[in-house]
């Protein structure tokens, strides 16, 4: 027992055994070199990947906002009584008779009382000035006063689209000497664009009807939406969501609380795995064998798109839900048996709560998966698919034929005119803003729930 | 050891409340628990002690059924519980449970309020005929564990949120809020610091005018200070087993003594 005040006030300090520590070694220094360049590494391996998402995501934006903006031509149209409703008895059945193409006088007359009226020079015959216009815009024209027959007679201020020669040029992707060989669109209609678009009444607005609408035929890319594929897809989640979630969960729960451990599980066990690795285009296949030319369920239907992509779904939600079973500690199961709980109430009180968030987060996951799946789609026809005409009501939104959001981007990126390119890139822009809300929305869930015990 | 003269010994002995003969446990191939032979008394405690992994726990585990969620565990023999097998093909071990309640080494709350963690059993249990009875109980367990001035103002706190001490005891009260027959602990203040320690084994101690305890303990001090048996396990064997006072001051076996005074574990 030495005591302390009694140590001398300056001890003499050892040595230091070798070198001293304020220089490196050379085993040091090469070990500070690798870790140094392992760090650049990893540094460059980040940068590379950030560059492509930056390259990725310009290269979406640029081509694909324009889809969400088109090109409009305001005009007062005067619904002649003479032309719509010869009988003047305002019965809708006689208004019904006349065809669209009863319809382009009516927009021709008003284009040309239009030009008219803002002094423009044009050399154009009224009827080519109304080709400026979409192919839309008659049918357009015609729902309206099918709508609202009490307008007959009135003029009314409509706002047409135009064609997509002229949206393009609008947007600069047609040019004057791009059109040398191109029959649909002549020089002397874009002066006479140039013309309307000084005057103001001709001018690009934002198209919630690219957002809400229905696909178009070739000769109408202008009018085409993806609002009813986007019914599709959503038609098609419910499904998913309906069956893949609590077959999912229950086979789950069995598997890993109550199941006994044995070759049996084992071998099923291993096989989920498999069946998460399978390629979706098999899961497709089988859906055509299955649903389709045995079950003869429809073909082209959200239900039969969801009950494939609940395939593809199931072993993922599995998976992750096993895994946040795993997650819950063993003691929360031991009191809750310790107090008399049965195995049952175990689970369904304590266990399945605490795994919840994990097994939202994968069943989130999971419906990503599935909305961005095109490949077994292709299989059961809901590509190429036209969707038309939104479905009318809840069952025909699972039975009949739609399309869905990939599978319409899909479709788009295959037509011949460059306005349905543009518009492939907007519904991806769509679809990726669909995809990063879900990531996101499982992303706070976990962060939220994380750890509780 | 003055410790050992703070409790009084009972001599006489009491009714016995569980019974267990020629039990034998296997994990595998493992053969955990040899031929063991032991008789838990009625409003008694009793102590299983013995180094590390001689089957303490596992022992422990077979008197209520908690071994049956381990798999390749197999249980052998009889183990009576008011004379009635409680391996018989009739048992529910969940109805069992309910009567052979356990509170564990770690103390192991739901991640739910305070009153929820206790108020839990008596529901499943459908002990409380309205919410105010269930307060009742909740209150009452709080306060047999010795818990209620501490938390009697956040029951709708997490039972998470407590200290470790705080934890088990709101374990204990969770435990005996079922009113069960026998409590088994295991290690149960493995986690605490000595004034928990103590506090639990006060508990302990007035537990006994209802039930009958089972304690796991590595502490010889806590044994012969709480219980009124012990029981010496050692490699699965149960190599003494007798009045606690007895077993610390003049063992038979000499591998009990080599324990007891620190030799042997
Ligand atoms: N789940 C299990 N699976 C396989 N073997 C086990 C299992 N649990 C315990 N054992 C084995 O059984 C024997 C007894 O274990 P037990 O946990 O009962 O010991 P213990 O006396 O409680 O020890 P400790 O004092 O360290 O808690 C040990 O050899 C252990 O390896
Ligand atoms: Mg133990």
């Amino acid at each position: 027992m030495t005591d302390i005040s009694q140590m001398p006030d300056a001890a003499p300090t050892t040595k230091p055994k070798g070198g001293s520590l304020f220089e490196k070694d050379a085993r040091t220094k090469r070990r500070n070199a690798a870790e140094s360049r392992f760090k650049m590494y990893g540094i460059a391996a980040i940068g590379i990947g950030l560059l492509m998402l930056i390259v990725l995501v310009t290269n979406i934006v640029t081509a694909g906002t324009g889809a969400f903006q088109q090109s409009f031509l305001a005009l007062n149209v005067e619904l002649k009584a003479d032309k719509l409703d010869k009988k003047g008895n305002r019965n809708i059945e006689d208004i019904k008779k006349v065809s669209t193409f009863g319809y382009a006088p009516l927009i021709a007359s008003a284009l040309e009382s239009e030009v008219e009226k803002l002094g423009i020079q044009t050399d154009l015959k009224p009827k080519e000035m109304g080709k400026i216009l979409s192919k839309a815009a008659q049918a357009e024209l015609r729902n309206y006063v099918i709508a609202n027959p009490d307008e007959i007679g009135k003029t009314v201020s409509f706002r047409f689209l135009v064609n997509s020669r002229v949206d393009g040029y609008m947007k600069g992707r047609v040019t004057r000497e791009s059109i040398a060989n191109d029959k649909s669109i002549s020089v002397e209609q874009l002066d006479f664009v140039d013309q309307l678009r000084d005057a103001g009444v001709l001018y690009k607005a934002f198209n919630p009807d690219f957002i809400f609408g229905a696909d178009a035929s070739d000769q109408r890319p202008e009018a085409a939406g993806i609002g009813v594929s986007m019914l599709g897809s959503l038609f098609m989640m419910l499904v998913v969501l309906a069956l893949a979630l609590p077959i999912g969960v229950a086979a789950s729960i069995y598997l890993e609380e109550f199941a006994p451990q044995n070759r049996l599980t084992d071998i099923i066990e291993v096989n989920i795995s498999n069946l998460a690795a399978v390629p979706s285009i098999v899961f497709g296949i089988l859906g055509l064998a299955v649903f389709i030319n045995y079950m003869h369920l429809p073909t082209s239907a959200p239900l039969v798109g969801g009950l494939v992509l609940t395939l593809m779904t199931l072993p993922t939600i599995i998976i992750s839900t096993r895994a946040s079973l795993k997650a819950v500690p063993p003691s929360i199961r031991d009191a809750a048996l310790g107090v008399g709980a049965s195995k049952m109430q175990a689970v369904f009180h304590h266990v399945l709560p605490l795994a919840a968030p994990g097994i939202l987060t994968g069943t989130i996951i999971g419906l990503a998966q599935a909305l961005g799946e095109t490949a077994p789609l292709l299989l059961i026809g809901m590509v190429g698919f036209i969707a038309s005409n939104p479905p009318d009501g809840i069952v025909a939104g699972f039975l009949s034929p739609n399309s869905a959001m990939p599978a319409q981007i899909y479709e788009w990126s295959k037509r011949a005119d460059p306005a349905f390119y543009e518009r492939a890139w907007g519904g991806i822009i769509i679809l990726l803003i669909f995809l990063v809300t879900m990531n996101t929305i499982a992303v706070l869930l976990r962060r939220r729930f994380e750890r509780r015990w | 050891m003055n410790d050992m003269t703070r409790v009084e010994r009972t001599v006489d002995s009491k009714a016995i409340k569980i019974a267990a003969n020629n039990v034998q446990v296997y994990y595998g191939d493992t053969h955990a628990i040899k031929d063991v032979d032991v008789q838990i008394e009625d409003k008694t405690v009793t102590a299983f002690i013995g180094p590390s992994g001689c089957g303490k726990s596992t022992f422990l585990r077979c008197l209520n059924r908690m071994n049956d969620t381990i798999d390749i565990c197999r249980v052998e023999g009889d183990i009576l519980l008011d004379g009635e097998d409680i391996y018989d093909k009739r048992v529910d071990p969940v109805q069992l449970r309910a009567k052979v309640g356990m509170v564990f080494q770690k103390p192991n709350p739901f991640p739910k309020s305070i009153y929820d963690n206790v108020a839990y059993g008596p529901r499943i249990h459908g002990l409380a005929k309205s919410k105010s009875e269930l307060d009742d109980i909740v209150e009452k367990s709080l306060r047999r564990a010795a818990i209620w001035d501490e938390v009697k103002d956040r029951l709708d706190a997490p039972g998470t949120g407590l200290s470790g001490g705080q934890q088990q005891r709101l374990c204990i009260a969770r435990a005996v809020a079922t009113e069960p027959e026998v409590l088994l602990m295991d290690e149960p203040c493995s986690a605490l610091d000595p004034i928990a320690t103590a506090q639990v084994e006060e508990l302990i101690d007035e537990l006994r005018s209802r039930y009958s305890v089972v304690i796991v303990t590595h502490s010889m001090q806590q044994a012969a200070r709480v219980s009124q048996k012990t029981a010496f396990f050692h490699l699965g064997n149960l190599v003494e087993f007798g009045e606690t006072g007895q077993i610390f001051t003049n063992p038979e076996d000499p591998r009990t003594e080599s324990y007891i005074t620190g030799r042997i574990g």
